[in-house]
């Protein structure tokens, strides 16, 4: 007897009769191996995925914290050692699920190795799903570590665990899908880095990471209002401190209407085969 | 073509493909392949034939047409048509910084299969391809042959009941060859319909039972191997002789004619025997010490149908 009419994995559906690829325990199977997949493949390199944003992280510390923090003494009632934290936390996060998306997919693209996936009978939305948790894994993991690097330079608070998890949960998703729309359309590998150069970063310093709104004139108070990324950095501001420049519904609002809008644009390419098929 | 039968194990219906820009690389094809077939699809460079198997495998979009695969739509049933086929593409299309057993077992994964499961399959495979030793290594490290071996194998790691190769021997030794041409057999003896493209002509008629010939867009034959091959009406073979020949005798041939002093070429019609040209030759003195057909059949009637089709399609443009 074969393998394959042995499988639970496959429908074993006669010539005529509608038939699906997986089924639902076939399709976690899938889901775990891509999922799996992408672990190893930034744990191989995590000389070039995790210790770096650590590096990076203790050096901002040290510069904006220590030697520079003093002198601008506290922002909302909070040291501005203690009240970086969790810009830098989540800054690491938004950047590290975007690159592990862009980077992971694009390089399938490149070496072409994209088409295992594609010809198999995983769907769409699986394929999806599966990278967005790759992205996810490796944006929390480096959330981590910085954590840990941030408790060598400052106290860590928790003003509400679940907020907490739920904004760094909803962040790593959202951006793990930004990265991979930018996957999708990238022919160059130039292009995997212009989205993170040119926006990302310029929207994350500018969206509270180091600062609290009030700070800035009545003009570039309402501009900033205009950075989706200033409320997801204060939703997360809030989750551990209790501060925040927003109210909390409104990081929520942003994320949940961001990953929706980015999930479906995502499948309709996928669907559509722009950018992966002839 | 005749009507659709459900032992078919691909049908293709009025398939048409325009690329972006205008190319049209498929102009309307036809195409019958049974179940349990060990079957060639060939063609000259820009046939269309990685198109074609490009559709099959949901590569590449098609413009116009159906296709069915053992008597499923692939539009209708995509998925299920993907899990019953495995594919060997023509350019190492695997991660070269994976483990050479990882590239086969994530494979399994994305067909459903558990871990467990995809590993001890896996070792199975690489076993019987010879690449159980490297499985530990990265797969950039394997030769080019071995890496043709590990896409066979990922190929059938879910055990589809069809495997199609694009180009699978090419830049593989003579010796690697062979080993592969009897791995194919034995699988598809145990039952699995195999689609083959290939430039080396010998190749699918060593190893296939019906062939269709692709140009420009167009199937332009359609035939059992057997029945094809019979359209040959001549072959030419060269003779090698023991000592120099100075001139030729009269032979019961169509032509022939003396290369240098020891090789001469003989052609001869489908009914005229060698016999009768060793018997000429010996009672003349000249001794034949080894012999060869000259040109693959096939190759023979490969460039023939492409050139007749080539001069029909200009003669129509002139038209």
């Amino acid at each position: 007897m074969s393998i394959r009419s042995q499988s639970d994995a496959f429908d074993h559906q006669g010539p005529g009769e509608k038939a699906v690829g997986l089924t639902p325990r076939g399709a976690w199977n899938a889901f775990l191996m891509l999922l799996t997949r992408e672990i190893l493949r930034f744990g191989r390199i995590w000389v070039q995925t995790v210790l770096p944003p650590m590096i990076m992280t203790a050096l901002y510390f040290v510069v904006f914290g220590h030697l520079i923090g003093p002198r601008i003494g506290e922002i909302d009632g909070v040291p501005y050692i203690q009240y970086l934290v969790p810009g830098l936390i989540l800054m690491s996060v938004i950047t590290q699920s975007y690159a592990n998306s862009v980077s992971s997919f694009f390089g399938a693209k490149f070496a072409r190795h994209v088409e295992e996936l594609l010809v198999s009978p995983m769907p769409n939305w699986l394929i999806i799903v599966g990278y967005v948790a790759g992205g996810v894994a490796r944006g929390l993991t480096v959330g981590a570590a910085v954590t840990i690097v941030a408790l060598l330079f400052a106290e860590l608070s928790v003003h509400s665990v679940l907020n907490l998890f739920g904004v760094a949960l909803m962040t790593s998703i959202l951006f793990a899908l930004g990265g991979l729309i930018n996957a999708v359309y990238a022919t160059h590998f130039d292009h995997i880095s212009i989205v993170p150069t040119f926006v990302l970063t310029p929207l994350t310093y500018l969206g509270g990471v180091f600062y609290s709104i009030n700070m800035l004139s009545e003009f570039w108070q309402q501009a900033s209002l205009y950075n989706p990324i200033l409320y997801i950095i204060n939703g997360f501001r809030y989750a551990m401190l209790g501060i925040s420049d927003v109210p909390i519904w409104s990081t929520y609002a942003i994320l949940a209407v961001g990953i929706l809008i980015a999930y479906f644009y995502l499948l309709r390419l996928f669907n559509k085969g722009i950018g992966l098929r002839g | 073509m005749s009507n659709a039968v459900e032992s078919n194990a691909v049908e293709i219906y009025e398939l048409e493909k325009t690329y972006e820009g205008g190319t049209r690389a498929l102009k309307g094809i036809e195409l019958a392949i049974a179940e349990g077939d060990f079957f060639a699809l060939l063609g000259p460079n820009g046939a269309g034939k990685s198109t074609t198997i490009g559709i099959l495998c949901s590569l590449v979009n098609k413009t116009a047409g159906s296709v069915r695969v053992f008597g499923h739509d692939l539009d209708r049933d995509r998925a299920w048509v993907k899990a019953q086929i495995g594919v060997v593409p023509q350019e190492f299309n695997f991660n070269q910084f994976e483990p050479v057993e990882e590239v086969v077992i994530n494979q399994g994964g994305f067909y459903g299969m558990t871990r467990k499961a995809a590993k001890k399959r896996a070792h199975e495979l690489l076993k019987q391809l010879g690449l159980y030793d490297k499985r530990e290594g990265m797969a950039r490290a394997l030769s080019g042959g071995m890496k043709r071996r590990l896409m066979i194998a990922r190929a059938l790691v879910h055990d589809p009941r069809m495997l199609i190769l694009d180009e699978p021997t090419a830049g593989v030794d003579i010796e690697l060859r062979r080993g592969m041409w009897d791995f194919l057999t034995q699988i598809n003896k145990q039952g699995t319909t195999i689609i083959l493209t290939t430039h080396y002509l010998e190749e699918a008629e060593a190893l296939c039972r019906n062939i269709a010939i692709i140009n420009e867009g167009r199937i332009v034959e359609h035939n059992s191997m057997r029945n094809l091959l019979a359209k040959l009406s001549q072959e030419t073979f060269v003779l090698y002789a023991r000592e120099p020949v100075e001139s030729l005798p009269e032979m019961p041939v169509v032509g022939s004619r003396l290369i240098d002093d020891e090789t001469i070429e003989v052609d001869l019609n489908r009914d005229q025997e060698l016999t009768g040209v060793f018997d000429v030759l010996r009672g003349h003195g000249i001794v034949i010490e080894r012999m060869k057909n000259k040109t693959s059949r096939l190759e023979e009637l490969f460039l023939r149908l492409v050139q007749d089709d080539d001069a029909a399609i200009n003669a129509e443009e002139r038209s």
